[in-house]
């Protein structure tokens, strides 16, 4: 979508590599948590959910388009064939977006943590010094803002709902909560990009991560954060088993008939 | 024979008839999606940004923007597109938020200073009666840049533009 800036063909081999994987990580994240979200369709609570959840996978799948646009400026690469025709050893998603969907609960608590972290993270990229990247966080943070709003209002509303409903968003919270800190483990090569002002630092999102959804779950609805497990979490080459069985589904029509017209 | 010429005034003129797909009652120049016309000769190059990233009707958008140029006579038209400065609510024009109102789509609040990261919506008027008793009743509606209210002063359901 963007036209190519001419600081892309200034970046040394392993400065270009290690922003390749970023890319990547980026908009897998959001392929990702969008198929999950659209699984909802025509299952969704009521009619307003299907509807916003389709609203917001779609919303996920622009800024992966986005992201993958830059990636496509760097090496020439093709969004549909990364997106559909890569197995799961490749793709650098986080765990949290590739557990299955659950209860209404957890698919609300899931976005919700992912949400505040995919704004923050976009907020603070909104300054790099890697201008393609600046321009996509700016346009796609105006985005993200509405669907804080809607997953803050969901958790709120299901933690102080009625006792079942509180309980599942704690168990929703007890089985989520184990994977948020690989949202914050950098890629190979991450440092790099930080350091040269490219890519915000994750130690300085997570402090603002932290401070925001606390404030949100236990200030505003009262729920007690579990622990985080002690160690460093796995990098985002180690997947869940869930995500090779997402992607048969996702990419059965692709790879079936891999020379379709799109239209 | 030469090629056709026209003036960058023909040529916004002609893209002020393009509707937005999803809301016929404005255009793309009203919607101020339309950031730059330049003219070469026969060569016309027209740059668009989009509105939500994840909008259905891109497509549509390019390929309508390209035809309405092309029915000018022009042989060769380049649309582009950019995301420097972000497309905002604060562009659409005066009288297009009007027709937007008279529509029954409450035009958007001014996003201008509004913080980026925020759990309040902005404040939203009925576009019947002008009230501003509304009650949020979807935060997504049927396109991606629009949510759904109800008004408790005239009862009325409607839909509002995001401020973005």
């Amino acid at each position: 979508m963007t036209t190519t800036q001419p600081e892309t063909l200034n970046l040394t081999p392993e400065v270009r590599a290690a922003l390749i994987e970023k890319l990547t990580a980026l908009a897998d994240d959001e392929i990702i948590l969008a198929h999950r979200d659209s699984e909802w369709t025509g299952h969704a609570p009521i009619l307003e959910e299907d509807i916003a959840l389709a609203n917001i996978a779609q919303d996920e799948l622009g800024h992966a388009t986005l992201f993958l646009e830059l990636r496509r400026e760097l090496d020439g690469s093709d969004a549909d064939q990364l997106a559909y025709f890569r197995d799961a050893s490749e793709y650098r998603c986080a765990r949290l977006v590739e557990l299955p969907r659950g209860d209404w609960a957890l698919t609300m608590l899931r976005q919700f943590l992912f949400d505040a972290y995919e704004a923050l993270w976009l907020d603070a990229a909104r300054g790099s010094t890697y201008a393609p990247l600046a321009e996509v966080a700016a346009k796609a943070v105006r985005e993200e803002k509405f669907h804080l709003q809607h997953s803050a209002l969901w958790v709120e509303r299901l933690a102080l709902g009625t006792d079942e409903s509180r309980r599942r968003t704690e168990q929703a919270l007890n089985g989520l909560w184990p994977h948020v800190g690989q949202l914050f483990v950098p890629l190979a090569g991450e440092a790099s990009l930080a350091a040269a002002g490219l890519v915000p630092d994750l130690d300085q999102v997570r402090v603002r991560w932290e401070n925001f959804v606390t404030s949100h779950l236990r200030g505003k609805c009262g729920l007690e954060l579990p622990v985080i497990p002690e160690g460093t979490p796995p990098g985002r080459d180690v997947h869940t088993e869930h995500l090779s069985v997402l992607l048969s589904e996702m990419q059965a029509v692709a790879r079936a008939h891999p020379n379709a017209e799109v239209w | 024979m030469t090629a056709p010429h026209v003036t960058p005034e023909q040529v916004w003129a002609a893209l002020a008839t393009v509707p937005d797909p999803e809301i016929p009652v404005v255009s793309v120049t009203d919607m101020g999606m339309v950031r730059d016309v330049s003219v070469d000769g026969g060569h016309v190059t027209v740059t668009f940004t989009p509105t939500f990233s994840g909008c259905p009707a891109l497509h549509v958008i390019r390929e309508s923007i390209g035809e309405a140029v092309r029915a000018l006579g022009v042989p060769e038209v380049e649309v582009r597109s950019t995301l420097t400065p972000p497309w905002t609510t604060d562009w659409i024009q005066e009288d297009a938020r009007e027709r937007l109102r008279q529509y029954g789509i409450a035009p958007p609040a001014p996003a201008g200073d509004s913080p980026l990261i925020t759990l309040e919506a902005d404040p939203t008027r009925c576009p019947r009666c002008g009230s501003l008793n509304v009650r949020m009743t979807a935060s997504f509606g049927p396109t991606l840049c629009k949510r759904l209210f109800v008004c408790d002063s005239c009862k009325e359901p409607f839909e509002g533009f995001k401020s973005v």
